[in-house]
């Protein structure tokens, strides 16, 4: 290792984690308080939306992508890619039979 | 951050390697594909909750009233200052200072525990009203004014005892309910209005303070035992995995600056952490 001495290695300084932390434990409480608000249909979008800032905080400076490689970040971010196909194609699907579904009758889920 | 002296890995850099830095950023990469496919792996049971909500929403307004908003934030909480000590942790690593690695790791495991105590909690009064998954899903939500006798019953019974201690308390309501979805299921569904987000019948639920219960409502606790059980699980295992990282410390492991171990565990304690983000939103909050 003597032979490679520059610094490949990001360490965090306190003060940085205990930013984060209190920007996380800010989330926490805004996300808490924004469900026991009625804004309809706006609700999960919000909640989702403080829950990705959350996501991003941890990401970027808890796991260190900030100073990493970007490649690691891509592969992070393709799985969400991935996901985000398989959820979005399942719900696509899901509604297209919507109109066929008998109201309170699903065989098969019950016990 | 000015630190950058003890920057190398401390660790003998294999044949393979052209230096300490391909190796550590490999072990890195291999992180962060397993760290996918754990995303993945989440992913199926986040596409059920996402398929069963949009077909049946009212399932879901309904379940997330018997979970407690404020334990779920207390969990959250708690993941996240162990978040910020297992960080800590692979600061402490990387600068040497043993006896705060070993600290830290002893706080993130007991952050760890204190979620599972947590859960375990929630779990225990889940399993005491029958608020289970499908098959088991056997709702006796009244607070039946517990005489000592039944809590013991009830713990150590296997399913048919339970289902004897609840039919006897609960038989009237649950006889008509019974009925009532027995006709549901095989009359005209064109009787019946979207059940949607709309406001449970409080005149209805007066009696007993329950509110109506939508058809399938154990599909939300199928969900959210799979779901919370699965990130539990994980909880346990980064438990185990910061055990190890702590015999490392003892053995000394750490004392050339090597830190790889610790940064990979913290990078999967930190995915766990953040899943539980979610599920704290999509099953407590709605």
């Amino acid at each position: 290792m003597s032979d490679h001495e520059s610094s490949f290695v990001h360490v965090s300084s306190v003060k940085l984690l205990l930013i984060v932390w209190v920007a996380l434990m800010f989330g926490t409480w805004l996300t808490v308080s924004a469900s026991n608000i009625d804004l309809g249909f706006l609700n999960i979008w919000v909640g989702l939306a403080i829950a990705t800032a959350k996501a991003v905080l941890v990401g970027l400076f808890y796991m260190h992508l900030r100073w990493d490689k970007p490649f690691n970040s891509f592969f992070f971010l393709g799985a969400f890619l991935f996901l985000f196909l398989f959820i979005g194609f399942a719900m696509m699907d899901s509604a297209h039979y919507q109109p066929d579904l008998i109201p309170g009758y699903s065989p098969g889920m019950g016990d | 951050m000015s630190d950058h002296e003890h920057s190398s890995d401390g660790l003998a850099v294999e044949h393979h390697f052209e230096n300490a830095d391909q190796q550590y950023q490999s072990a890195k990469l291999g992180m962060w594909v397993f760290l996918a496919t754990e995303i993945l792996f989440f992913g199926g049971l986040f596409v059920a909750y996402a398929v069963y909500r949009g077909n049946h929403p009212e399932v879901f307004v309904f379940g997330h009233h018997f979970l407690d908003k404020n334990l779920g934030a207390l969990n959250t909480v708690i993941l996240i200052c162990s978040s910020l000590t297992a960080a800590w942790a692979v600061r402490a690593a990387q600068l040497r200072q043993i006896g705060m690695l070993k600290l830290m790791i002893l706080l993130t495991m007991l952050f760890a525990f204190g979620f599972m105590g947590v859960k375990a909690f929630e779990y225990n009064g889940k399993w005491k009203h029958g608020l289970l998954w499908a098959g088991q899903y056997d709702p006796h939500l009244e607070d039946h004014g517990e005489t000592s006798h039944d809590v013991i019953g009830e713990e150590f019974a296997e399913d048919a005892h339970v289902e004897i201690v609840n039919e006897e308390t609960v038989v009237e309501a649950s006889e008509a309910q019974t009925a009532a979805d027995a006709d549901r299921s095989t009359i005209a569904p064109a009787a019946e209005g979207p059940a949607g987000l709309a406001a449970p019948d409080s005149a209805a639920a007066d009696e007993t303070g329950e509110e109506i219960e939508p058809a399938n409502a154990q599909t939300f606790f199928s969900i959210y035992f799979l779901m919370t059980g699965l990130h539990g699980i994980h909880v346990l295992g980064g438990i185990g995995a910061f055990a190890w990282l702590l015999l490392c410390a003892r053995r000394g492991d750490f004392d050339s600056g090597h830190f790889t171990r610790v940064d990979m565990v913290a990078l999967y304690w930190h995915l766990v952490d953040l899943i539980w983000i979610y599920l704290f939103l999509l099953l407590y909050l709605i």
